[in-house]
């Protein structure tokens, strides 16, 4: 607000003065609301505090949260991908229905399911950039077909669980860790796939994916192949659903209904987290947070009390408002900014108030 | 989101001014949610660690039907007549349906508008039905079963049933109606046609049928588990209930039939809406098993009873009473890990008796007009023989499919491929 000056600065500004204006940004913010909520929960529930409970709510969560990392390399390209709770209902059923109580089956059935799930981004790639259709056309077309194949081939319901070695991985974890007491493999999962796709961004690709999401044809003329950066994108986010997947199976169990609503929990968190919806801009590390933030908010709901059949419309009620209630002032502050670069316009003028 | 690039575009230029002007009025909008989260939907002032003010609503749910309540409460312990035997072909002593006019020679066409297949317990029903049906093309009583699956859709439910009205050579309807309400005009269109209607599982909302074929009811399967729960938990105890939809008559039956006998047995009840989520069940037990002790667990659904169960392990506790339904993955968790279980039982074999009501209406043999059929919950008593009986079968099966007798038994239950 100070500092449109600083335009002209080129030299960064200090870190501490970066972090604190960050808070203030829509990625920023929502550290302080996960922080609040975690707070708000852990005093209904001190059993939280526990770190060995913690690590078990992170886990759980694992699987909301890596959707949001995949959802968010989609978005940030600028495209959208509604394909994931399809995907991830399709693994779940193929993972119950192939490896079954045959522990020597995980290994080529997990790879039959990454195979299957790099096959559906490439899919959704390729009609999305090459033929032109736009995503969430596609992406809602390929979820149809994933849908309707996975109904065909188990009637409407699977046959059920997988062999319990194989639900190891999302049900267990390291036993008398020091410190943690607990550390789920999910979380494990998690962190290793955080790390992965926090680096992915710092590498030419992430760049150049951030900036064919910004601007496009800027982004091509630079000499990137934007159509391969968004279908990668879009692989990215079908393994991301795979791999939720295997980790559902496991905390879950096999259920045709897992999946529901993943998507728009994966979008919702990127959007809460800050990422334009438009794409170019945003962060990874926000995007997972928000995902985070919701769960926490969601158990929240549980602990406060709220009446069953209240609740799906709390929750619908507090996700629009987190996520009007900042884009609105978003806006506002860019409407009133955009005529020219005043120092610091003493009044507004008449124009503005009409373009505002 | 679409890759129009004059909206894109303009999409940095408004981008950066954002990062440039941060303000103090977002980190307010932000403290505005939390604090909308926090205090907004808390109903009265509820403090850290407090047990939680909603029990429902007592007595107050419109789905509760003091007179169904009753007759299903009687009809539960009721004498059937018939061979326990054969508990498919027993009924309630009432009204007969005089087959004259439905006498057949020779072979006839039956059409079959099936409100879904997408639960364990249709299929293991339907899988059953489709053995019948081979035993009565052999008799030479029934030639063929024309079926449209409408998939839980009210829509194209009756736009299947007016299929088969038009297609005009359906010799009987049998309806597995989806709806009530929403598929009666179309159930009394098919009366209409002077042939055979045959409705089974749920009711019709109309009475124009030939025969209604149902075992006791959804009332009758909650006020057995709950009244099991009651009977073993002490007065004042936390019950946490798993329903799986708001609105479907089945599940509300069955929760409106539990709600009432928790009330009367004063027991702290919540209640959750998981839609047999097993992510979602397991994430609200796990709070559940945070706030305190849970004396016991009722689920309107088979699938609902093990993520349950589930949750309790992780959690490194004791498992409290978990109630369930028949299907084989309860009955085998309940042995395995010799909880204190109960598996309400909405018999399956309905399925096959819906066909043989057809078949005997064809042959001339009088039939129950409202064929009320057993419905036998299994308790830690037949648990042992029950999960025996079944041995081999999938997850997914229940053991009352009702298909012992029939050709293709052990295997095609056990392959359980659908026809």
């Amino acid at each position: 607000m100070t500092t449109s000056i600083s335009r002209y600065n080129t030299a960064p500004l200090p870190m501490r003065v970066r972090v604190l204006r960050s808070f203030a940004t829509p990625g920023g913010a929502i550290y302080l609301l996960l922080a609040a909520l975690l707070i708000a929960l852990i005093l209904y529930n001190p059993g939280l505090a526990a770190p060995d409970q913690l690590m078990r709510f992170i886990g759980r969560t694992a699987p909301v949260a890596i959707v949001a990392a995949g959802q968010y390399f989609v978005i940030v390209s600028g495209e959208l991908d509604l394909s994931m709770a399809a995907v991830i209902a399709a693994q779940v059923v193929l993972a119950g229905n192939l490896i079954g109580q045959n522990a020597a089956r995980i290994l080529p059935v997990v790879l039959l399911m990454i195979g299957l799930g790099a096959a559906v981004g490439l899919v959704n790639g390729v009609i999305t950039t090459l033929l032109k259709v736009p995503s969430f056309i596609a992406t809602l077309g390929t979820s149809l077909a994933i849908s309707g194949l996975t109904f065909y081939a188990t009637g409407g319901a699977p046959s059920g669980n997988p062999v319990n070695s194989f639900r190891a991985i999302g049900r267990d974890g390291f036993e008398n860790v020091p410190i943690l007491g607990f550390l789920p493999y999910s979380v494990v999962v998690l962190m290793a796939l955080v790390v992965l796709a926090a680096w992915l961004m710092r590498k030419p690709f992430g760049r150049t994916l951030i900036a064919a999401g910004d601007n496009p044809v800027a982004t091509s003329l630079s000499g990137a192949s934007v159509w391969w950066l968004r279908t990668r994108a879009f692989i990215l986010s079908s393994l991301a659903s795979t791999v939720a997947a295997v980790l559902l199976v496991g905390y879950a169990g096999v259920s045709p209904v897992v999946g529901d609503g993943y998507d728009f929990a994966a979008i919702t968190a990127v959007v809460l987290g800050g990422v334009a919806l438009s794409g170019g801009r945003g962060w990874l590390m926000s995007a997972v947070a928000a995902a985070f933030a919701l769960e926490v908010l969601f158990s929240l709901l549980s602990f406060v009390g709220v009446a069953s059949t209240w609740r799906p419309a709390v929750q619908g009620a507090i996700i629009l408002v987190a996520l009007g209630a900042p884009l609105i002032r978003w806006r506002r502050r860019a409407f009133s900014a955009s005529p020219g670069i005043p120092v610091a316009s003493p009044a507004p003028s008449p124009g503005e108030e009409v373009s505002a | 989101m679409t890759t129009s690039v004059p909206a894109t575009a303009a999409g940095p230029k408004k981008g950066k001014k954002v990062h440039q002007i941060g303000s103090k009025t977002t980190t307010f909008g932000v403290a505005a949610i939390v604090i909308l989260a926090l205090s907004g939907c808390a109903p009265g002032s509820n403090t850290a660690g407090a047990a939680q003010p909603d029990s429902g609503t007592p007595t107050a749910n419109s789905w509760f039907d003091q007179t169904q309540f009753d007759l299903e409460n009687a009809e539960r312990t009721a004498t059937f007549t018939g061979d326990p035997s054969t508990p498919y072909l027993q009924y309630i002593e009432g009204e007969m349906v005089d087959p004259a006019p439905f006498k057949a020679d020779g072979p006839k066409k039956v059409c079959f508008s099936n409100a879904a297949l997408s639960n364990t317990w249709r299929q293991t029903g339907w899988i059953t039905m489709n053995q019948q049906l081979k035993v009565l093309q052999g008799q030479g009583i029934i030639s063929g079963m024309e079926t449209r699956n409408a998939q839980d859709s009210d829509d194209t439910q009756v736009a299947d049933i007016d299929y088969f009205i038009k297609e005009n050579n359906c010799d009987a309807f049998i309806i597995a109606p989806n709806s009530p309400q929403a598929t009666a005009p179309a159930v009394q269109r098919a009366c209409d046609t002077g042939k055979p209607v045959i409705i089974f599982d749920r009711g019709a909302g109309t009475d124009c049928e030939t025969v209604f074929v149902h075992s006791v009811g959804g009332m009758a399967w909650g006020i057995d588990s709950a009244t099991f729960v009651a009977d073993n938990v002490a007065k004042g105890g936390r019950v946490i209930a798993l329903r799986t939809a708001p609105g479907v008559d089945v599940f509300e039956q069955r929760w409106a039939a539990a709600q009432h006998i928790f009330d009367k047995a004063g027991l702290k009840v919540t209640d959750y809406i998981t839609g047999a989520d097993p992510t979602k069940i397991k994430s609200t037990i796990t709070d559940e098993i945070a706030k305190g002790d849970i004396d016991a667990v009722w689920v309107d659904l088979a699938d609902q009873a093990v993520p349950a169960v589930e949750s309790f392990e992780d959690a490194g506790k004791d498992i409290p009473i978990v109630t369930g339904e028949d299907s084989l993955a309860y009955l085998r968790a309940w042995q395995d890990k010799g909880f204190k279980g109960f598996a309400s039982v909405y018999s399956a074999f309905q399925w096959r008796t819906a066909l043989l009501a057809t078949a005997m209406l064809f042959e001339g043999k009088p039939i129950p007009k409202d064929w009320v059929l057993p419905q036998v919950p299994v308790t830690k008593d037949d648990l042992d023989a029950v999960v025996a009986a079944n041995k081999g079968m999938p997850d997914g099966h229940y053991s009352s499919f009702g298909g012992e007798n029939l050709p293709g038994f052990p295997t095609v239950w056990q392959n359980r491929t659908m026809p």
